[in-house]
Order: structure tokens, then sequence, then C-alpha cells
């Protein structure tokens, strides 16, 4: 089973200055995300930097992570 | 027995033979993941024609499509060849009227529809069977 907390300190530490907010059923997840590290990229690609985080998991342990992601 | 290379070169034809093409669990008509539901809800919203491909009747279009789109979860949208993104980005991008502007549909103010809104028909294509 994945925790919210589990979330949460894997995006905070895999970001810089990262803060997460994160709710969920153990498999489906919404995050909340500001980083200073999204500063100057698209959508797509603050998304991604965030599913890299997860890998092969995304879809497998994890059916879903729902994102918002801004820099403040 | 289709390869994995015939897979991904069917996937990389029908982005770049639709201007708008959503790859989706199940069908518009028949979705099924709540996220494939409100993709299509929202396209069909916006009346905006799209091809839709079935990535469930074989795990390696998946795993082909990620492997092009550099996207790891379903659904993905494409326009004009590019990833638009998945079932957040759509939205978001639908709630601030940019998804209709670089649609070129005319802007429909406010809520994210309903899943299984009744909508424009559509163009479906299943070129990967």
């Amino acid at each position: 089973m994945v925790t919210t907390d589990e979330i949460k300190q894997r995006i905070e530490t895999g970001l810089p200055a990262a803060r997460a907010e994160v709710t969920g059923d153990g498999q489906h997840f919404r995050a909340e995300i500001v980083s200073p590290a999204f500063g100057g990229l698209s959508r797509i690609q603050q998304h991604k930097l965030v599913y890299e985080l997860f890998g092969s998991e995304l879809g497998g342990r994890i059916h879903a992570l729902s994102l918002k992601t801004s820099t403040e | 027995m289709t390869s994995e290379n015939a897979i991904r070169t069917a996937i990389e034809q029908a982005i770049g033979e639709h201007e708008l093409i959503l790859f989706m669990k199940g069908t518009p008509d028949q979705p099924r993941c709540g996220f494939s539901a409100r993709t299509v809800a929202v396209l069909e919203s916006l009346g905006a024609p799209f091809a839709a491909v079935d990535i469930l009747p074989d795990p390696r279009i998946r795993q082909e499509l990620s492997a092009v789109s550099g996207w790891p979860t379903i659904p993905q949208l494409f326009h004009k060849g590019e990833l638009v993104g998945g079932c957040d980005i759509v939205s978001e991008m639908y709630e601030t009227g940019e998804l209709a502007e670089q649609l070129g549909v005319a802007a429909q103010a406010g809520e994210t529809p309903e899943d299984g809104v009744d909508g424009a028909p559509l163009t479906v294509e299943n070129r990967l069977n």
C-alpha cells in the first residue's frame, strides 16, 4: 500500500525546495506541488519532472498520480 | 504477430495523420477509466473532432506509446503531432481557455463538464488492432 506520506516525501526530496500536498486512497493520488525547479518549463515538462521520480511505479503500484504544479 | 516496431510505426503514423488524437483506455462511447472519460468529455464539450485509439487491446500499445511520447500515463492527447498532455493538463487548459485557443474552437466558459456528456459526433479510428 502506497501512502500519501511516501509520495509527499519522495517529491520533496526529489525536487529542489519542493513543497507537496498529497491526497489519495492508496492507488489514486493527487499532488499539488510548488517548486522553483518548475521555473521556465512548460506544463508537460513540469509534470515529466515529477513522473520521473516514480518511473515504472506509475501505472503499477501507483495507479494514477494527478498533478498540479506551480513555482510559487 | 505484430512486432513492437510495427506498433510504434503505427502509433507515429496515427499521431502524424490526425490533427487531434487521443490515446485512451476504452473508446469515447465506453471509456474504461475515469481519466479517459473526463478527457473525452472535455473534447466533446469543445466540439473538437478527434480520433481515438484504445490502448487496452494490447499492452505493447501503451508501452510503445510511452516510449514515443516520454509520458507514462494514459490518456495522452496529441495536437498537430505534439503531446498536449494527460487528463490534468487538458482539464487545466480547458478551464483557462487555453485549450479552445490552441485547438481553434470557440471557447466555452466555465466548469469542467461531467463525465459522459453527450457531444459532437466523433471521428473514431482504431488502426492499431
